[in-house]
Parts: structure tokens; C-alpha cells; sequence
């Protein structure tokens, strides 16, 4: 069969098992809707929360940044994953055990307000709209690469088919389709993994590899090392942020991930609290096999490339390794990669050989993304591995916008309808509420994945420093201090947002150089510095008005307390 | 089942003192020997690792699995305990 006939089958079939999934798991209340009627067994939940999580930006994206970034990436991979240790510790347990639909529900509960709920549902769907953009452009990009259509007919293609699950089926479909996505993308990514480890070092695990010894005594590392800097590179193993940089940058992606709402909404989905605990930890070994394979497909990818475009003693021009090759002797996968433009080659001293350095001589442009995108082509593995990667983007992508999506759905009708609007609607219409804001989120989201804002690169500092700055200090504070008040919650999300918005819309949008950030903190790393003012403005102001009232009280301490409200304690 | 207010109370310290020993061990392992102490580490060599940059990619996100799983353990023998679990 041809590269093009398994493409369709694979990504085609996938769709079919998803929206088969679907028509099984039709939501019929609106408990099913929102949290999947609350009986999801932990197992599931964990791959759901993993699919969930796990983007088109870490299945395609993430290997690339580690690959030409080195060590500094492990800002991400320590953020993208530590951040589950806080939101098992700190917020899933006693939010499952408060037990409401959503993360708004939970602030202007707890904080008996309306302004609180309303800061709150503001921030998620921002937070998850500029998520959302992303993945929509990110299905439109993989469809034209594999399938040949247009970006835009992509796009369109992902809208249906995540239309047809999140709309009909909710919490419930989405939860079920999640975990065949975890499956189908875990898979994908995997076996590419594995098999370039193998060829590479012969050791099958990508975690080992890296530190395995290759042919010339020395290890991948020292290898990618010593290339790096013959080429003018910085070194691979070395950092060049400043520590005070990556230690806030790190804490922001931390928070931000404990406080992302469409990941914290997955854990009121299982039917107890010690049920959420297990779930938060079958979620990270999930994500974890994806990221820890991560950092061994990043060093192998550049070491390959290297190899590749400027040769060893064998394959270079002039016979000396790391010079050159002549283009006419470059692998096949070279030549397919420059067709889509995510390599250029120009020949600049006409001499029709290939260098790639960090110098003046450099003749190559490399986009990041190739490292996982050419992978299956680079280890030379068979066409069924191609087509399962791009079923792979596609599931990561379909998946974490149906998440995104629903949880912009729910914040409209139960948060905003239901909660401050509109008190008396029946829970029919809740449910049409819900169907009818999904469509429109859909809509909203295909737009941008049409039309995709300038700024979806910068978006990551955005939803994280968002995330870090208000949701997360504010769910923290709620459930650990019981003299948090209304007038303290929100006078710290406001201030923790003010000041994020303003330092990343002032070095992102406004064109704010690095030499002015303070302290050296860079826009993805202020989220942290947000979130401690949060915690001070808050501090200070409900310390000078009156504490919560006794109601507000019980409920702290009931949501302290896993088994179920009213055996709880006796005042 | 009631559980008494002292229970109750006795029940939430516990618990805060599981939670600041994992965060304890979650800060020093990501923190510490990824991003503080990492040129350090590196000048030990760990299965062709750099130590500092194998904590920072690798080693922390081992460490985060086996805190959730540690808590999840203690917190389920700390419900029995007190007999809050469900």
C-alpha cells in the first residue's frame, strides 16, 4: 500500500473508533455532561487526563525544543510534569470531595461571590481559548502535511469530527474518546522512539539510550557535546538562561499546569476522593513514558541531522567529519522535508555541499518540529510507522481541543447561565445551554484555526502565567487557610493577573527588550512572581476584613475530609 | 460514623505533615538538582549522564511519579486510620 492510502486508513479508522465511541457514550444529564455522570474508574481517568494534557505541542513539538535548546528545555519537561505533584497534593482531592462541576464552581462557592466566579470564568476562557487556537491550527497542519489537503479544509475536518463527540457526548464521550487517543498517540510516538534508539545505540528504552556508548567509546551526550561546539553551538549539556530564570520559569509551568482548568476538571470525574489521588498518579506515568522518552529522541534527532547534513569521515565531502556533505549524496528524507519547507538548504558558497553550523557559513534552516515529524523517515521504518505518527498529531491535538472546548462550554452554561445569570433554568435547558455554547466554542476555535492569530507562539506564557497568577493561588488558598475571605480572593487574582498581563503583553506585544526584564525573569517565568503577589495582596487584605462566615468555614473543613459532607465533624 | 472535631483536627496535620515531606523531597529533587545545584551535579558522570542535566530531564519526572504513588499509599493508610475513607 502507499504512504498516502495507510494514511487514510490509519487516521480515517481512528476517527471511526472515536466517534463510535461517541454514539456509545452519549451524555443524557447534565452530570454526564459536565463530569461524565462522576463514575470514571481512575485507570481511564489517568490516560483521559494524559490525552487531555498531552498536545500537539508535546507530542510534535516538545522533542524539537529539547533537541535545539539542550539543557534549558528541562524547564518544560521538569514543568509539564511536576505540576502534577502539586495538583495531587494540593487541589484534586479536596476539590473531588467538594464535589460541583467546575473550577469556577468551586471559587464563587468558596469565596461567596459572584465577582470571584466571575474572575474565575473569565480566566478559563481565556486561558483556554488561546489554548485552543493552537490545536485547531496544529490538526489543520497535520491533515495538509499527510493528507495533502489544505490547512484550512484540515481544519474544518478536525471542527466535525470533535463536534460530533463533544457535543453530543460531553464529559462522558470525550472521556471515553480521550483514552483511545491516549492509546492511538502514546503508540505512536513510541514505537518511532524506540526504534531510533535502537538503530542509534542498541539499547531499546529512549530513557537509557542517551547515556548509552556509541561506536567511537564516547556517550550520545559527549558526542552531541563535542559536535555542538566544533559547530559553534552552544553546549548541549550546559545552560545558558540564568538560574533565577529557569527556577521561576519552572515554578510558573508548575502552577500553571496545577491551575489549568480543562486538566483540573478531569478529577471530578471518579467516584471518590482517594480515586482522584490515584488518578493525578496513573496521569503522570502516562505522560511520564511520553517525556521521559522525550529528551532520548531530542539527542538522537541532532545527532542524526548533524551526521546527516554535515557528515562523518565516511560520508563528508573533503573526507573530514562534521564538514559537509554533497547534497547529492544526502538521504532521500532530506529532499521530501525540504518540499514541505521545514528544511531550506541554500547553497551560499555555491560549492554543492550542505553544512549546517551556528556561523556565518550556516546554509541551513531547521524547523523544530522535524525532529519528531521526520523521525519514522530519518530511522528509515516502514510506511504503517508514518501514517501511525500523523494518526498519532491528530489524536494529541483532537483530543486536549475537546478538553479545551468543554470546559469553555461548561464555564458559559452552568458558570455563567446557570450560577449568575439565569438561577431558574431547568436542567433541560442547562443541557441545550451547554450543546449550544460547544458549537460556538467550536466555531470560535475553527476561526482562529483558520485565521490564527500572530501570537499563538507567544501563547504558552499567556496561558500559564494566566493560570499561575489566578486560578491556582486562588483554589490553594481556599481550601488551606480558613480565613480566606471574598475580599482577599479577589483582590489577589486581580493583582496577580494585572501584573502577569502587564509584564507579558509588555515583552511579547509591545516589543520590550530582554535587558529590561526584572531581576532577569523572562514573560514565561512572571507567572510566579503573579502568583506570590497573589498570595501577599490576599493575605494582607483578608487579614484587615472580617473573616468568612461560619458556613463558609464548614465547608472548608468538610472538603478536608474524604468521606462524604454531614458525617464530617461536629461543631 | 461521626468523626470528632480533635480527630478531625489530628486527621488534617497529619496530613499537611505527609504533604510538606513530599513537596520537601519534590523541591530538592527538581529544584535542587535540576536548576540550583545542576552545574554541580554535572561534574558527576551517572550511566553516560551528565547528574545535574540527567535530574533535570529525566530523574525529576521519575522522582514526580513515585511521590504521587507514595502519597496516594500514605493518604489511603491515614484514611483508615481515622476511618474517614469512603
Amino acid at each position: 500500500m502507499t504512504l498516502d492510502a495507510l494514511t487514510f486508513l490509519f487516521v480515517g479508522g481512528s476517527f471511526v473508533l472515536y466517534i463510535g465511541i461517541a454514539i456509545w457514550a452519549r451524555a443524557g444529564s447534565t452530570k454526564e455532561f459536565y463530569v461524565a455522570g462522576g463514575g470514571v474508574p481512575p485507570i481511564a481517568n489517568g490516560m483521559a487526563t494524559a490525552a487531555d494534557w498531552m498536545s500537539a505541542a508535546s507530542f510534535i513539538s516538545l522533542a524539537g525544543i529539547v533537541s535545539f535548546v539542550g539543557r534549558d528545555a528541562s524547564a518544560y519537561l521538569m514543568g509539564w510534569t511536576g505540576g502534577y505533584v502539586l495538583l495531587a497534593m494540593l487541589l484534586a482531592p479536596y476539590l473531588r470531595k467538594f464535589g460541583k462541576f467546575t473550577v469556577p464552581d468551586f471559587i464563587g462557592d468558596r469565596y461567596y461571590s459572584n465577582t470571584a466566579r466571575t474572575i474565575a470564568v473569565v480566566c478559563t476562557i481565556i486561558i483556554s481559548f488561546t489554548y485552543v487556537a493552537g490545536q485547531m491550527r496544529g490538526v489543520g497542519i497535520v491533515f495538509s502535511r499527510y493528507l495533502h489537503v489544505d490547512i484550512n479544509t484540515g481544519v474544518i475536518i478536525g471542527m466535525a469530527i470533535v463536534f460530533f463527540y463533544a457535543v453530543l457526548g460531553g464529559m462522558k464521550g470525550i472521556t471515553y474518546t480521550q483514552v483511545a487517543q491516549y492509546c492511538v498517540l502514546i503508540l505512536a510516538f513510541m514505537v518511532p522512539a524506540i526504534f531510533l534508539s535502537l538503530q542509534v545505540t542498541g539499547h531499546i528504552l529512549p530513557q537509557t539510550a542517551l547515556g548509552a556508548t556509541l561506536d567511537g567509546g564516547q556517550s550520545v551526550l559527549a558526542t552531541l557535546d563535542q559536535l555542538s561546539v566544533e559547530l559553534g553551538f552552544a553546549q548541549y549539556t550546559a545552560g545558558s538562561k540564568t538560574t533565577i530564570d529557569l527556577f521561576f520559569m519552572t515554578f510558573a509551568l508548575m502552577a500553571g499546569t496545577a491551575g489549568l482548568p480543562h486538566v483540573i476538571v478531569r478529577f471530578f470525574t471518579v467516584p471518590r476522593v482517594k480515586d482522584a489521588r490515584a488518578s493525578a498518579g496513573w496521569a503522570l506515568i502516562f505522560i511520564a513514558i511520553l517525556y521521559t522518552s522525550v529528551p532520548g529522541v531530542a539527542g538522537f534527532g541532532r545527532v542524526n541531522l548533524i551526521q546527516t547534513v554535515n557528515g562523518t569521515e565516511e560520508t563528508a565531502a573533503s573526507g573530514v567529519a562534521n564538514t559537509g556533505v554533497k547534497y547529492t549524496e544526502i538521504p532521500e528524507w532530506f529532499a521530501r522535508w525540504e518540499n514541505t519547507g521545514l528544511i531550506k538548504w541554500e547553497d551560499k558558497n555555491n560549492d554543492g555541499v550542505v553544512f549546517y553550523s551556528k556561523t556565518d557559513e550556516n546554509e541551513l534552516t531547521v524547523n523544530r518540529d522535524i525532529m519528531v515529524l521526520a523521525n519514522p523517515e530519518i530511522a528509515q521504518l516502514p510506511n504503517w510507522v508514518i501514517a501511525l505518527v500523523a494518526a498519532g498529531a491528530v489524536a494529541a491535538a483532537l483530543s486536549t481541543a475537546a478538553g479545551l472546548l468543554l470546559v469553555i462550554s461548561t464555564s458559559i452554561s452552568h458558570d455563567l447561565m446557570k450560577k449568575t445569570l439565569k438561577p431558574d433554568l431547568t436542567e433541560k435547558e442547562e443541557l441545550l445551554y451547554a450543546r449550544g455554547a460547544a458549537v460556538v466554542a467550536i466555531l470560535v476555535a475553527g476561526y482562529f484555526g483558520v485565521n490564527p492569530p500572530g501570537f499563538v507562539a507567544q501563547v504558552v506564557a499567556l496561558a500559564f502565567g494566566l493560570a499561575a497568577s489566578s486560578v491556582f493561588p486562588a483554589i490553594l488558598m481556599g481550601i488551606f487557610s480558613k480565613r480566606m475571605n471574598t475580599a482577599g480572593a479577589v483582590a489577589g487574582m486581580v493583582a496577580g493577573i494585572a501584573v502577569t498581563m502587564a509584564y507579558i503583553v509588555y515583552f511579547k506585544f509591545l516589543g520590550g527588550t530582554s535587558d529590561q526584564w526584572i531581576m532577569g525573569i523572562s514573560p514565561e517565568g512572571f507567572g510566579t512572581v503573579g502568583m506570590i503577589l497573589n498570595f501577599i495582596v490576599a493575605k494582607v487584605v483578608s487579614s484587615m476584613t472580617a473573616e468568612p462566615p461560619a458556613e463558609i468555614q464548614q465547608i472548608v473543613e468538610d472538603i478536608r475530609i474524604p468521606r462524604g459532607a454531614g458525617e464530617a465533624s461536629s461543631h | 460514623m461521626s468523626l470528632s472535631n480533635e480527630n478531625a483536627q489530628a486527621y488534617w496535620s497529619e496530613n499537611l505533615r505527609i504533604i510538606t515531606t513530599y513537596l520537601t523531597i519534590w523541591f530538592v529533587v527538581s529544584y535542587g538538582c535540576g536548576v540550583l545545584f545542576v552545574d554541580a551535579l554535572d561534574q558527576i558522570q551517572f550511566f553516560g549522564f551528565p547528574l545535574g542535566f540527567w535530574f533535570a530531564q529525566q530523574g525529576s519526572i521519575f522522582t514526580f511519579v513515585g511521590l504521587i504513588w507514595a502519597y496516594v499509599f500514605s493518604m489511603n493508610k491515614l484514611d483508615e486510620k481515622y476511618d474517614v475513607h469512603e
